[in-house]
């Protein structure tokens, strides 16, 4: 007889094929686009590299003991999130449903960007590229209007992919193009989380290595382009004098927290497929430090094209510049050039002032250009797109670019779904004979349809309000919920038994006093000074509204109550879920303990079965 | 290329042949075009004047419309662009950018999805295909573990062997000399 593919352990559960399919998903799972995004962005605006100080600082007494934790957790109880929280006890069994209810939240809106990405990705295979030149207007004497007022890259972003209304509340139609690649992106994650860690475990050989090999290309390639020397050394010069703002230590704790991926319950579900017996502590500092490592090194080609495109920008208002004088001047051609520009201006500013202000020069700083950070999809789609066009072969760089983020963002889903998909599996919301596709096959068809929401006009709008309150708060809420259940409620004692039993080792010291007291005071004190943040003035919004008076800077606007109202309802959902369980199960004790024949559930422990 | 009195030579000679081009007339000579205030520039004014009626100036509109209708010809004559050979108060008329009849990315799109379903296709039907081996399997171990308990019915005490865990060899089940024979 031959064995049954998935060779599952004595109680049926599927597991991985080797460890390394195991470490290479949780790196891909932490590894995201917020490593290439917002890790150079806080880098660069917080004092370059100072800003590793309170990076790293973070990453020791938050990152590693958080993600020993879930890694250990996950690994003793096999169970997903919300089987394994109800193990711990059934009051706490709240923690799982919310970590449950931030994945499906962030599943929804995380594949809509990768959906930008690939829209990208399918136009990247024209020449000119699309995003390159300005459309011509209806008589076809010059550029449509709004494209040449901002700049082609703006226009292709704002107007061709989003299509964007200039108020949330205007919501607009569907954009049929997007719902095409929406299908096709969660037909992607279909394919690949089908059977769960079965051919998630295959794919991530691919999504989570290729991106490496991307960036070392990109790394190569932005080395040799012209003012990336400048770039880096903008980006990496320290300037101490940042850390004192306490700003600066909250993005720190914040970015290393959201760039773990902790909290989703999708590390839980990953370590519950492994054998008991495996060192989950080596696990968690391996993960924690390869997903450091891949911010810094991302952000050296990142900011190596940055600089090259500061510098482009900075030649060409140079070059229109010297264009302007010499026309006035009727100075032969050539005689000004970029290197003796401030020499010439010096000589004819002293004589012939009236005539220089007339031409009403720009000024050019390559400090100006340097210090127009962007973070997010704005680097992504706009920057970054602007700094490909630039370089030759800009069709292969741009495919290029585009399949990294799709893989960085993929491997990531993978990880979300797993969150989600692991807890329904054993609550067994589908009878145990139906076929695992099924259930998967569900879940992706009802995400794309509460999806379609995001490819209104203002979906856009409505990404950054997930990404801010549902992606966010909640997590903090529920890390802290976490810490505070395993050290206080399950005993901090037991649990390093059953960790010592499953590494083979004694618990150091630095995870006691880690897991006690300083994790859960340092997530108390982020959250405390996140929501207060928050809070200091009315949740806003920026706009992009042609008929603004300041157009192409974006407008300022204020959500309306009843966005708002939604805000709120999306960060404390999540969070409410902890108490709520916890109260029904009181309730419910409230009524066994009426009835004599109750007897009380038997102490779990991780070394009891499975040995 | 340096700019010298063969090239502006060029030049008159490229606004005669697009006087002509656009009035159809064969009278604009090449002393017809005139340069003055050439700078080191190299820019001039110049100025066409039509021989058959006493010595005037042809209007500039006539003179622009003639460089507009010309203008590749001339740009190609001096291996210029519109942006690099200007003429002041002559707006280029912009070509249109080439759309092919289908949007390429709609292509692109095409390929993904075909591969995307192709995959999603292959894993359903073979999961189906396992699905079935493995019930065809279980039935067979169940048809065997019939048989096996049919062996323990002769007395035989079978506590001690763990028949539901690891694999059940059909060769061996069937095979009465599991047992020592009494």
């Amino acid at each position: 007889l031959s064995a049954t593919p998935e060779t599952p352990k004595e109680d049926g559960r599927p597991k991985w094929d080797n460890k390394f399919q195991y470490i290479l998903s949780c790196i891909g799972f932490a590894v995201g686009l917020g490593n290439v995004w917002r890790f150079p962005y806080l880098c660069q605006i917080h004092g370059g590299g100072a800003f590793l100080i309170p990076y790293f600082i973070a990453l020791l007494f938050e990152g590693i003991p958080l993600l020993h934790l879930e890694l250990a957790l996950g690994q003793c109880l096999r169970k997903g999130s919300i089987g394994a929280w109800n193990t711990i006890s059934p009051y706490l069994g709240g923690v799982g449903v919310g970590s449950w209810m931030v994945s499906v939240l962030v599943s929804l809106y995380y594949n809509t960007v990768l959906t930008w990405v690939m829209w990208y990705f399918i136009n990247s295979f024209q020449e000119p590229l699309p995003w390159s030149v300005c459309p011509l207007n209806e008589n076809r004497t010059g550029f449509n209007e709004e494209c040449y007022e901002s700049t082609a890259v703006n226009y292709f972003w704002y107007r061709k992919t989003l299509n964007i209304t200039p108020d949330i509340a205007e919501s607009g139609t569907f954009q049929w193009w997007l719902i095409l690649c929406l299908a096709a992106c969660w037909a992607i994650v279909y394919l690949c989380t089908i059977r769960g860690i079965e051919t998630t475990g295959k794919a991530i050989y691919v999504t989570a290595i290729f991106p490496y090999l991307v960036l070392t290309i990109f790394l190569i390639q932005g080395l040799t382009l012209p003012g990336a020397t400048e770039g880096l050394i903008y980006l990496f010069t320290p300037n101490l004098n940042t850390l004192k703002n306490p700003r600066v230590w909250l993005d720190a704790a914040t970015q290393i927290f959201f760039s773990l991926s902790l909290a989703f319950g999708g590390l839980i579900a990953f370590a519950s497929y492994n054998p008991t017996k495996n060192d989950c502590e080596k696990d968690a500092v391996t993960v924690a430090i390869v997903n450091s490592m891949t911010s810094l090194y991302a952000s050296i080609p990142v900011f190596s094209v940055l600089g090259f495109k500061a510098t482009t920008a900075y030649w060409d208002c140079l070059d229109r510049n010297i264009v302007n004088i010499i026309n006035e001047f009727d100075l032969p051609e050539e005689s000004i050039m970029r290197q003796n520009y401030t020499s010439w201006i010096r000589f004819l500013n002293s004589s012939y002032p009236e005539k220089i202000a007339g031409l009403k020069l720009k000024s050019c700083d390559l400090q100006e250009f340097l210090d127009q950070s962007v973070s997010g999809t704005g680097l992504a789609f706009i920057v970054f797109t602007q700094a490909i066009i630039l370089m030759p072969g800009s069709q292969a760089w741009a495919i290029l670019f585009f399949i990294m983020l799709f893989s960085l963002g993929l491997s990531s889903m993978f990880g979300n779904i797993e969150g989600v998909f692991t807890p329904l599996l054993e609550l067994q919301i589908i009878p145990k004979s139906a076929p695992k596709e099924l259930l998967s096959g569900i879940i992706c068809l009802i995400s794309f349809l509460i999806a379609l929401c995001f490819t209104l006009r203002s979906g856009s709008y409505w990404i950054d309000i997930f990404d801010r309150y549902a992606g966010s708060v909640p997590l903090l809420v529920i890390a802290f919920f976490e810490v505070i259940g395993i050290v206080y409620i399950y005993k901090i004692k037991r649990f390093s038994e059953d960790v010592e039993w499953m590494t083979g080792r004694k618990l150091s010291l630095f995870w006691q006093i880690t897991w006690r007291f300083i994790s859960p005071l340092l997530l108390l004190i982020v959250f405390t000074a996140f929501v207060t943040l928050q809070m200091q003035k009315p949740p806003s919004y920026t706009a992009w509204n042609p008929k603004y008076e300041g157009f192409p800077m974006k407008e300022e606007k204020v959500y309306p109550p009843w966005v708002q109202a939604i805000c709120v309802l999306l960060a404390a959902l999540p969070c409410v879920c902890v108490p709520l369980v916890a109260l029904f199960h009181l309730v419910k004790q409230k009524h066994r303990s009426k009835n004599p024949s109750f007897v009380p559930p038997e102490v779990f422990s991780c070394q009891g079965d499975n040995s | 290329y340096a700019w010298d009195a063969n090239e502006e030579y060029l030049f008159r000679a490229m606004v005669a042949f697009a006087m002509r081009r656009y009035s159809s007339k064969s009278t604009t000579q090449i002393t017809n075009v005139l340069l003055c205030n050439v700078t080191d520039r190299v820019s001039f004014w110049f100025v066409v004047t039509d021989s058959s009626k006493n010595v005037t100036t042809v209007p500039g509109s006539e003179v622009e419309a003639a460089i507009r209708m010309n203008r590749n010809r001339i740009n190609n004559a001096f291996l210029l662009s519109d942006k690099t050979l200007q003429f002041l108060k002559i707006t280029s008329t912009l070509s249109p950018p080439v759309e092919p009849s289908t949007p390429v990315w709609i292509i692109v799109f095409g390929v993904v999805l075909c591969l995307i379903v192709a995959g999603i296709v292959f894993l359903i039907v073979s999961g189906i295909q396992k699905h079935k081996k493995k019930n065809k399997e279980s039935t067979e171990r169940e048809n065997l573990e019939e048989k096996v308990e049919v062996t323990l019915e002769n007395g035989i005490p079978c506590e001690a062997l763990d028949l539901k865990a690891g694999h059940i060899n059909g060769v061996f089940a069937a095979d009465d000399e599991r047992f020592t024979s009494l």
